[in-house]
């Protein structure tokens, strides 16, 4: 398979769009992905690639736009419409010493191959039946008027669910060096991609040209603060330092942003950390509230610092409904900039 | 379309099997079942844990369709899972009998470690690989196998089992489906044993057949008696060499039947005697027994010693299997994943404090 590669890489140009970084340019968060793919790919040719409409169309959001050309169809395959199929099919590829990367055409639909995902890949190394190394990939998340069924954020879903990782990133950095941690990994990675991020203008960074990578199960400090700790992931990290800003400003209040990147394994260290330093804590998650991460950290928290808060933890999330399409109701239903700083404020005084 | 196989012994060089592989194949049924007879013994003692799963009848199926692939030891061979009633085929693949006995007994040394039970356990290297319950995830993964043969360009093939009942699951129609389409070397066996637990096949399907499948698919199709071991194994050989010279995805449909019920614990109250009495006197290795004989491919001593054979590695396996010891419970919390590590209870650590946990 090497020299499949090899000749296609004689034969063919890389594309300027995926050397942005090679040039010195800014990428956006999506831009970051395209490049970890490729590098990937062109590390290590056991990587390739399945998903609905990846191939000549360049996936719905073009995360993998020219990568047929390059690298052909055998190694950037277009899929029946068949999730399940699809995801159970890179589990027996992983097993051959293959490093499947599964693109969800939105991660909404993940819930097709949740029987694969728990029951096979997440339990197979556990039942002694080999390592899964393979990432499922995807755009979740609302904000962009997708209706119930492109906007979801179907982390927890997958969360109680012992073997399997998940990572959700912020930033065009994290993005690129923790999607070729995942793709590097020996485990399964849920890796989750919040489309309002995927084009942000304010996300562009030069990214360091070189190959790196992110190690998964580590939380980020966002932003500093020794007032109150927000812990958050993905889009919320953003929309946490929009509140924080205006606290800052019009309540003189130093809020901690920790972005935890990895939400399994959960970084507790880091959490506890930050727990120590503020005594108060608020989680944020665009997931629905019931059910949703906030409830797990608030637990590891009182485990392991009740002693240290000065303040019960709080939680801003979104409500416990689908999420609608029309815009005042998709934006009441989301977690806003408002809620947060209505939050932290309540906290502060507490 | 379905090409349904007569006797296999209409054409005598038809399956060009050798006198000593004939008696190897002899040497697998009997091992097969004398392997489950003894542990129904066990199930009887309460030494096998959980349920008991027969493949009584069936065996020909099992053993003759695994004869049909390449074996090695060292992972370069073809690759198959089984399902429940495949205890056959993976004796066949080079699964010791030890290591059932100790899957069942939930022992330690067992090949999960007392994680999972019965047929379900790995060997890469002998190309078997432990299914799930859920057993229409097994094509998927199979699906994935043959493709990453394919892509490699291994001369390889996957050989997957599905029973009458998980053919109905969408698993096995999107799995199935994408082989095809890749022309990945997937062969795909329906077992069509009449029962899925308690609900006959003509609540599964209101097709005729099974492989009436196949053209719909894309795919070649063909059918068999599962109950005669050298066409099951014709059949199958068909469409592994197929596959290997790039032939694509085979569904298959062997018509055999279950005569125990789901496992142990199952009555089969559903079941009229009388189709009971019909299969049993179809039993495969009694079969196989008539026919070796007739054609003179064996003698009556011969038989009786291959029997004993196994007899024999069924008894040794048995009692390495009764004196292997139950895991460390402790053992529970290894490899959830490659990292990290996952912790203990912090009740049960030395100095019991949530904050350290």
């Amino acid at each position: 398979m090497a020299t499949v590669s090899d000749q296609i890489s004689a034969k063919r140009e890389k594309p300027e769009h995926v050397r942005l970084t090679e040039l010195g340019k800014p990428v956006t968060f999506l831009e970051a992905i395209r490049e970890a793919l490729w590098e990937e790919m062109e590390r290590d040719p056991n990587v390739f690639l399945m998903g609905e409409d990846i191939g000549v169309y360049g996936g719905a959001f073009k995360v993998t736009e020219g990568f047929l050309d390059y690298f052909g169809e055998e190694r950037v395959i277009d899929t029946p419409i068949s999730e399940a199929g699809f995801t159970g099919a890179a589990a027996g590829a992983a097993h051959m010493g293959m490093r499947p990367v599964v693109e969800m055409q939105f991660m909404d639909f993940v819930s097709c191959a949740y029987e694969p995902l728990t029951n096979y890949i997440a339990t197979s190394r556990y039942r002694r039946s080999g390592p899964v190394p393979m990432v499922v990939r995807g755009p979740v998340g609302g904000g962009v008027r997708g209706g119930p069924f492109h906007s979801q954020n179907p982390e927890m879903a997958f969360f109680h669910t012992p073997g399997l990782k998940i990572v959700y990133p912020a930033t065009a950095s994290d993005a690129k060096g923790l999607l070729k941690a995942a793709i590097r990994d020996d485990d399964p990675v849920l890796f989750f991609e919040h489309k309002k991020l995927y084009r942000a203008p304010g996300l562009r960074e030069v990214l360091p040209n070189e190959d790196y990578v992110v190690p998964l199960g580590k939380a980020r400090i966002h932003r500093q603060g020794k007032d109150l700790t927000i812990v958050t992931y993905g889009y919320m990290v953003h929309e946490s330092a929009k509140a924080a800003e205006q606290l800052a400003e019009e309540d003189g209040l130093d809020v901690e942003i920790l972005d935890l990147r990895t939400l399994l394994p959960l970084d507790d260290d880091a959490i506890v950390a930050s727990v120590k330093k503020t005594g108060r804590v608020l989680v944020v998650h665009e997931d629905t509230r019931t059910g949703g991460i906030a409830g797990e950290i608030a637990m590891r928290i009182n485990e392991k610092a009740f002693e240290w808060l000065d303040a019960p933890i709080l939680r801003v999330t979104a409500i416990d409904t689908p999420i609608p399409y029309s815009p005042p109701l998709e934006d009441y239903f989301l977690p806003q900039v408002a809620d947060i700083v209505t939050a932290c404020r309540y906290l502060a005084r507490y | 379309m379905a090409d349904v196989t007569g006797d296999a012994f209409n054409g005598d060089g038809e399956t060009g099997l050798s006198r000593e592989q004939l008696h190897e194949i002899y040497y697998y049924l009997q091992l097969t079942r004398q392997a489950e007879e003894a542990l129904v013994n066990l199930y009887r003692q309460s030494k096998v844990i959980g349920g008991l799963y027969r493949s009584l009848g069936q065996e020909a199926t099992a053993v003759g369709s695994a004869y049909a692939l390449h074996r090695r030891t060292d992972g370069t061979g073809d690759f198959m899972a089984p399902a429940i009633r495949n205890l056959g085929s993976m004796f066949v693949m080079g699964a010791p009998v030890v290591d059932v006995f100790r899957q069942y007994m939930a022992k330690g040394n067992s090949p999960t470690g007392g994680r999972e039970l019965n047929v379900h356990f790995t060997d890469f290297g002998k190309g078997y690989l432990g299914p799930i319950s859920h057993l229409g995830v097994m094509i998927e993964v199979l699906a994935g196998v043959a493709l990453s043969f394919k892509l490699r360009g291994e001369p390889r093939v996957a050989l997957g089992y599905s029973g009458d009942g998980a053919a109905s699951t969408g698993a096995f129609h999107e799995a199935f489906n994408f082989a095809a389409v890749q022309r990945a070397p997937l062969v795909v066996i329906i077992e069509n044993n009449q029962y899925a637990y308690s609900t006959p096949v003509s609540k599964q399907t209101a097709a005729e057949s099974f492989v009436a499948r196949a053209p719909a698919y894309g795919v070649p199709g063909e059918s068999c008696d599962g109950n005669d071991v050298l066409a099951v194994y014709a059949m199958t050989k068909r469409a592994v060499e197929r596959a290997r010279a790039g032939g694509g995805a085979s569904l298959l449909e062997v018509r055999t039947y279950r005569r125990k019920g789901h496992a142990e614990h199952d009555n089969q109250a559903y079941v009229p005697p009388e189709e009971l009495a019909y299969w049993e006197a179809q039993d495969p290795i009694d079969r196989f027994e008539r026919q070796l004989l007739a054609r003179g491919w064996a003698t009556a001593d011969e038989l009786a010693a291959i029997r004993a054979r196994a007899a024999e590695e069924v008894e040794w396996a048995r009692t390495e299997a009764e004196a292997s010891p139950l895991p460390e419970p402790e053992s529970a919390l290894d490899d959830v994943y490659g990292w990290p590590p996952i912790r203990p209870l912090w009740t049960r650590l030395p100095n019991p404090d949530p904050h350290l946990w």
